[in-house]
């Protein structure tokens, strides 16, 4: 596969004595949609907070557009200005508004004007369709509404990859639907993302491989398709018939 | 409008039910009726307002003619007798500062220009030169003297704090070894001492003929002990700001500077304003110690004038007339302190 975004070569990494990840490989290309999927502390967070540097591994190599991740500064705040992220707890930043939240890394990261960064952040707002919200607090916004207004914040750096950290599993039922929306309307423009979710409809409808991880290692990698109707190993089939039922 | 009604009733209510609460009415009450009274009695009915020591000795009141007597020398110390606008207008400018500040909508970055304005201005108004008759600092007391420590004190104290709380996060061994170091150290001793070792020792390693002024001194011991007070206080605030928070503000790409600054420390700082007022107020009253290295702050002065021999045995009007100005400032911090905890944006 050419044009490669992101390029797992042979990944261990260790907490303590404890191997979270076992030999990883795997490429992602340029406007590639994966989900990861898996049991609960199968690794499958940790792979994705590998790429930009949020976890650091002790073997193995990681290439992000083009550039190796050695552990020094400098590839690891370009990547960071390329990689966006979604977290599991939103995350935003309480003290600040809305529209601050959004424009704060455009202003100090990317050092734009805040007319630039402000005509920026509406232009995300409305993608995400929270517009009329920009003067509020994080606080005063439904989980939905502030899980929508974090995936603008990561947008309005305009990123080449966006990670999503488990985006719904904070969320109200009623709410997943809404985030999951907006992330399909990403999907649609383009974008390469890598997601880590147990919303297996999103998967079915978005993805373009599906990974399977368990136990720190990568147990299957498939289409959709073949991912739902054929799957190869027991460990993949016997998830799948836990989360079916 | 109607539960504002029920409030007031039940405030009314809540002296007496539930039973508890009428035993400790009918028990408080009495105590502040005889205390107020008592107070009152000694205070303004048979307190002495003119006249000497021997018709104060005659009185069973308080002798408040002492405090008129010596109210000059208490608030200015030795501060020439013909120069006493000076003090005066020092003290204006900052009880002025309190009022401005007050309004917390008013904290922005000029308010750091207009303290370091003000703070040029007390110096030369103190201190003269430039048109104004100099007055050594050594002649300098009373409490434009504490007001002047504390304000130094508070306003350096709280940023090196923070550094040493940042420090004692920090991932380099030696900073961190050294922020623990200093902290440790400087909690483990009385804040005399620190002021001692600043006003004896420190002349001691520096070279010959090189005098550091002796105000500058008790500066610097006072913020060394207040900051690692703040510092700890700090590291608490650091502590209630979630991991997210830093690992959103990394995943944008802010570099540590940026994430202290824009992120974390605002979140952190404002989650600890009631115990940093603590401290800060802590070290208004702290500044008393000063005595100890013979500055005359307020406290200073009020202990002398009680040494005059014509007016001996009058140390409760003097230590209240102090005591009601310390709490006077104090009770503007917590207020400020207060009103910084409500303010949204800060």
């Amino acid at each position: 596969m050419k044009n490669n975004m992101i390029e797992f070569i042979d990944i261990s990494k260790w907490f303590g004595s404890f191997q979270v990840l076992k030999n990883i490989n795997l490429q992602l290309a340029k406007g590639e949609r994966t989900v990861v999927c898996g049991p609960s502390g199968s690794g499958k967070s940790t792979l994705i907070r590998l790429v930009n540097g949020l976890e650091e591994f002790e073997q193995g190599r990681l290439l992000v557009d083009g550039i190796e991740l050695d552990g020094g500064s400098k590839s690891l705040e370009h990547i960071r200005t390329e990689v966006g992220m979604v977290f599991q707890q939103f995350n935003l930043f309480p003290h600040l508004t809305i529209l601050q939240n959004l424009i704060l890394a455009p202003l100090h990261v990317r050092k734009m004007t805040k007319s630039q960064a402000t005509e920026l952040a509406q232009f995300y707002l409305d993608k995400v369709r929270i517009s009329d919200q920009a003067a509020k607090y994080p606080i005063e916004l439904s989980g939905g509404q502030q899980q929508r207004v974090a995936i603008a914040r990561a947008l309005c750096m305009r990123p080449q990859i966006m990670l999503f950290d488990e985006p719904t599993s904070a969320l109200d039922p009623e709410m997943v639907g809404e985030v999951l929306q907006v992330m399909v309307d990403l999907a649609k423009d383009g974008m390469t993302m890598v997601c880590v979710t147990h919303e297996m409809g999103f998967a079915r409808e978005v993805a373009d491989r599906i990974v399977f991880m368990d136990a720190g290692e990568l147990v299957e990698i498939a289409k959709p398709k073949d991912f739902f109707e054929s799957p190869k190993s027991p460990r993949l089939r016997e998830f799948l018939s836990q989360i079916i039922n | 409008m109607k539960r504002n009604k029920l409030y007031k009733l039940s405030s009314l209510k809540s002296f007496f039910v539930p039973w508890y609460n009428a035993i400790i009415t009918a028990v408080l009450t009495p105590l502040i009726l005889i205390t107020g009274f008592k107070l009152f009695n000694w205070l303004l009915v048979k307190g002495i307002w003119q006249g000497d020591a021997s018709l104060c000795r005659q009185s069973e009141g308080a002798c408040l003619a002492f405090v008129k007597e010596k109210a000059r020398f208490i608030l200015f110390g030795t501060y020439p007798d013909e120069q006493l606008y000076r003090p005066i207008l020092v003290i204006i400018l900052f009880v002025a500062g309190f009022i401005y500040i007050s309004d917390i909508k008013r904290w922005n970055k000029r308010l750091l220009l207009y303290m370091a304005i003000a703070l040029v201005f007390i110096f030369w108004l103190m201190g003269g030169g430039f048109f104004l008759m100099p007055v050594d600092s050594s002649y300098w007391s009373g409490l434009p003297l504490t007001l002047i420590l504390a304000f130094l004190a508070i306003t350096i104290s709280y940023p090196v704090g923070i550094l040493l709380a940042l420090g004692r996060q920090s991932h380099s061994r030696l900073l961190k070894g050294m922020s623990v170091a200093y902290i440790e150290l400087i909690r483990g001793v009385p804040l005399i001492s620190v002021l001692f070792m600043a006003s004896v020792m420190l002349p001691l390693f520096l070279p010959e003929g090189l005098n550091i002024n002796k105000l500058l001194r008790a500066v610097v011991a006072l913020t060394m002990f207040v900051a690692a007070y703040h510092a700890e206080v700090v590291r608490g605030g650091l502590a209630a700001v979630s991991h997210g928070q830093d690992e959103a503000a990394m995943a944008l790409g802010l570099t540590y500077f940026q994430r202290m600054r824009l992120i974390i420390l605002p979140q952190a700082l404002k989650a600890v304003i009631p115990p940093t007022i603590n401290t800060t107020i802590g070290m208004f009253k702290d500044t008393s110690l000063v005595i100890v290295i013979s500055l005359f702050d307020l406290m200073g002065t009020t202990k002398s004038s009680l040494t005059d021999s014509k007016w001996l045995g009058f140390s409760i009007e003097a230590y209240l007339f102090v005591a009601l100005i310390y709490f006077i400032f104090c009770i503007s911090l917590s207020r400020i302190g207060s009103k910084l905890e409500k303010y949204k944006a800060t």
